[in-house]
C-alpha cells in the first residue's frame, strides 16, 4: 500500500480488495505463471529450502528403515497404549488434506472466484499430505509387506477382508480419496500442461509436457466435456471429503473406549481436519507469494477469506470440544466423567490445556480485521493451528487409551526419537513434494486464472 | 495454395472471446457445420455458438456410479454371506449397514474414475498428433488467442471462400491447415 490510499481497514478499501491484481490480460498471467517454472533460473533459497527438507526425508527412510530391520518396538508405543503418533499422525496429515478437496470442490460448486489462485497448490498440497498418512498405518501394522491383506483378491487361503471393521473402511476411504484428489488435480492440471508444452523452448520440456499433455489442445468441443467433467469429480469430491474424516473417525466412534464413543466424533472431526488443512494451505502460500512475487494472485482478499474460514470451522470445533466435555459430565457414565477429570487433572493435562489454547482461544484474534490483514499474525497462527491440531489428535488417543475402564489397564505413553523420526521426516517428504510440485508444475491454474481475467473484463464493462 | 485434399481446414485467429463467439455465430449461419473452436479456457456460450448438443460425460459417470455402489455391496454381500461366514454370536452375516461407508467410497471411486476416462475417451485422448498443431502461430491456443477452424470435411468447404468470410470477420491471422 503506497502513502496517499484510506487507511487499510476504511469500508472502501474492504469493499475493493480484488482477487486479482489489476492490469492482466490472457498473455500476462500465462506468462508469469508459466515463468516460474520455464524461464526462471532456480534460486539459491530454493536449493537451501530443498536441501533441509530432502535431509528430513533423508530422515524418514532412515527411521523407516530401522523400523522394518527392529520393528514397532522401537517406537514408544505398548500395550495399553497400541496407536501412539502413528495414529496421531496419519489423523492429522489426512486432516490437513482436506482443506485442499474443500477448496477445489465446494469452493467450485458455490462459485467462489477467490478459489481460482488457491486451488492447485491445495490440491496438491492434499495429495502429499495424503501420502504421508498413509505411510503411517502402512508401518504402524508392523510387516508392511503383509499390507496386501487388507485388499479384497481372491487368496489361496479363502481368506477376505472383515467388512465390518473401520479399519477396512478407512482403506478404501483413504485409497478412493487419494486417487479421487489425484484425478481432480490432473484434470485441472491437463490445460496447463499444454501451455507448458507450448511455451517451453528446450526440448526435453517439451516432451515431457507434451506427454503429459495428453495431445489437449483446447478444442472447444473438448472443453465442453471437460467441463462436465470437472464438474461432476467437483460433486464427487465434495460427500467425498465429508466421508473421509468421517470414517477416520469411526476408526475411534465405533470403539467403546471412553473419550472416543461419542456420536460427535464425525462433524467435529471433518470440521477440525477443514481448520488444520487451511492452516496449512496458509502456512504455504504465505511464503509461496513472497517468493515468487505472487501478490497480485494471491491477494489479502485470499488469505482474509482463508483465516475466516479457519475462524469458522475453529468455532465449531470449539462446540465439539464443549459438547465433549459436556455430554460426558452429563451422562453420568463413570468411565466418561472420569476421562474428562483425566484430560483436565491428569498427567496430560498440559496438552490439554495447550490444545485449548492453540485451537480455540488464539485464533480469536481473527475478529480483528486488523489481524487478518497481517501476514505475519496469519503465519504465526496457521502454524499455532497446526500444532494445536496435532495436539487435539495426541489428546484423543493418548489419554484415552491411558486410563481406560480398569486401573490395572492403565499406562504412560511417551515417544522416543524413532517417533519423532518418523514424524518429522514426513514433514520433510511434504515438503521436498511441494518444492518438487512448485518447480516443474505450475503452482496456480493458469487456465483458470484466464478466465478470471475474462470475468474481470467483463465486470469493468 | 495446397490440394483440396491436402488440407485440415482454414482457420483464423481472434484476440477477445467477444470476437470468437460472433465469428462462431456467423460461420455457422454461413452455413458451415464442420467447424471447431480452440481457445485457451472453456469460453462461456462458445458451447451453444458452435451448436454442441448435451454430452455424454455424465451419463457415463452415473453408470460407473452404478456399478462401483452395487458391486461394492454385493461384493462385501458375497463375502460375508457366501465366501467366508463368519459366525460371531450369532449375529446375522448380512450386516448391510456395516457395508455401506465401504459401499459409498466404491460409488464415488467408480463415478470419478468414469467421469475422467470416459471424458478422456470422448475427447479421443491422448491424441499425441492433430493437423492444427501444424500452424505455427496456434502454440497461442495455449496462452492467449483463440481460433475458428472451418474443417475441409464440410460439404460446403472451398478454401478461398472460407479464407474470404474469415477476413469479414476481421480474423488477424487466417492460414490453411496442412493434413499430414
Amino acid at each position: 500500500m503506497s502513502a496517499g490510499q484510506p487507511p487499510l481497514d476504511s469500508p472502501e478499501i474492504r469493499r475493493l480488495s480484488p482477487v486479482l491484481g489489476p492490469g492482466y490480460t490472457y498473455g500476462s498471467v500465462t506468462e508469469k505463471i508459466s515463468s516460474i517454472v520455464l524461464t526462471r533460473p532456480t534460486s539459491l533459497g530454493w536449493f537451501i529450502g530443498f536441501a533441509i527438507a530432502f535431509s528430513l526425508l533423508g530422515l524418514m527412510t532412515v527411521a523407516i528403515g530401522w523400523l522394518i530391520i527392529k520393528g514397532v518396538g522401537i517406537w514408544g508405543i505398548n500395550i495399553p497404549i497400541g496407536w501412539g503418533f502413528a495414529i496421531v499422525n496419519f489423523v492429522w496429515w489426512i486432516g490437513i488434506g482436506h482443506a485442499g478437496t474443500l477448496i477445489s470442490a465446494i469452493l467450485f460448486l458455490l462459485n467462489q472466484k477467490w478459489r481460482t489462485s488457491i486451488n492447485r497448490f491445495a490440491e496438491a498440497m492434499t495429495l502429499f499430505a495424503v501420502a504421508c498418512a498413509g505411510i503411517f498405518p502402512l508401518i504402524h501394522t508392523g510387516r508392511p509387506w503383509m499390507a496386501f491383506y487388507m485388499a479384497p483378491y481372491p487368496s489361496t487361503m479363502g481368506l477376505w477382508p472383515q467388512f465390518r471393521s473401520p479399519l477396512i473402511w478407512d482403506v478404501f476411504a483413504v485409497s478412493t480419496y487419494g486417487t479421487v484428489s489425484l484425478l481432480f488435480w490432473f484434470v485441472g492440471l491437463i490445460p496447463d500442461l499444454a501451455t507448458l508444452r507450448d511455451r517451453s523452448i528446450k526440448k526435453p520440456a517439451k516432451i515431457v509436457y507434451g506427454m503429459l499433455a495428453m495431445g489437449w489442445r483446447g478444442s472447444a468441443r473438448h472443453w465442453h466435456r471437460y467441463q462436465s467433467a470437472y464438474l461432476l469429480l467437483a460433486g464427487l469430491a465434495t460427500p467425498l471429503v465429508l466421508s473421509v474424516h468421517t470414517v477416520v473417525s469411526f476408526d475411534f466412534a465405533i470403539a467403546i473406549v471412553p473419550g472416543w464413543h461419542t456420536t460427535i466424533f464425525p462433524p467435529y472431526f471433518v470440521a477440525g481436519a477443514i481448520y488444520s488443512g487451511f492452516a496449512m494451505v496458509l502456512t504455504i502460500a504465505i511464503p509461496l507469494r513472497k517468493a515468487y512475487g505472487l501478490e497480485d494472485f494471491i491477494t489479502m482478499r485470499h488469505l482474509d477469506n482463508m483465516a475466516k474460514v479457519m475462524l469458522a470451522t475453529g468455532l465449531i470445533v470449539a462446540y465439539g470440544y464443549f459438547f465433549e466435555f459436556f455430554m460426558s459430565e452429563y451422562s453420568g457414565n463413570k468411565f466418561d466423567v472420569f476421562l474428562v477429570q483425566q484430560r483436565l487433572h491428569g498427567p496430560y493435562a498440559p496438552f490439554y490445556y495447550a490444545l485449548i489454547l492453540c485451537n480455540i482461544l488464539t485464533p480469536q484474534l481473527l475478529w480483528f480485521y486488523k489481524m487478518r490483514h497481517n501476514v505475519a499474525v496469519l503465519f504465526i497462527m496457521s502454524i499455532v493451528v497446526n500444532i494445536g491440531m496435532w495436539l487435539e489428535r495426541f489428546v484423543i488417543v493418548v489419554i484415552s487409551l491411558t486410563r481406560d475402564f480398569v486401573p490395572s489397564a492403565w499406562g504412560r505413553y511417551s515417544p522416543t526419537f524413532w517417533d519423532w523420526a518418523t514424524f518429522i521426516g514426513t514433514m520433510g517428504m511434504f515438503v521436498t513434494l511441494i518444492f518438487l510440485f512448485v518447480r516443474v508444475l505450475p503452482a496456480i491454474s493458469i487456465a483458470e486464472m484466464r478466465e478470471l481475467v475474462a470475468e474481470t473484463n467483463e465486470e469493468k464493462q | 495454395m495446397l490440394h483440396r485434399s491436402h488440407i485440415y481446414g482454414v482457420m483464423g485467429e481472434f484476440s477477445t472471446t467477444e470476437e470468437l463467439i460472433h465469428a462462431t455465430e456467423k460461420i455457422r449461419e454461413a452455413g458451415y457445420r464442420r467447424v471447431n473452436a480452440y481457445s485457451p479456457f472453456p469460453v462461456e456460450g462458445l458451447a451453444e455458438a458452435l451448436g454442441l448438443k448435451r454430452n455424454m460425460v455424465a451419463p457415463i459417470c452415473l453408470l460407473g456410479g452404478l456399478a462401483g455402489g452395487l458391486g461394492g455391496f454385493f461384493f462385501q454381500y458375497w463375502v460375508a454371506v457366501i465366501a467366508y461366514p463368519q459366525n460371531i454370536a450369532g449375529r446375522p452375516l448380512n450386516s448391510w449397514p456395516a457395508f455401506i461407508p465401504v459401499t459409498f467410497e466404491l460409488t464415488i471411486l467408480g463415478a470419478a474414475l468414469s467421469a475422467v476416462f470416459g471424458m478422456l475417451a470422448l475427447n479421443k485422448l491422448p491424441q499425441p498428433h492433430h493437423p492444427v498443431f501444424n500452424v505455427p502461430r496456434f502454440t497461442h491456443a495455449s496462452s492467449d488467442r483463440f481460433f475458428v477452424c472451418i474443417e475441409a470435411k464440410d460439404p460446403k468447404f472451398h478454401t478461398e471462400e472460407c479464407a474470404r468470410l474469415l477476413q469479414q470477420l476481421h480474423a488477424h491471422h487466417i492460414s490453411e491447415v496442412p493434413d499430414d
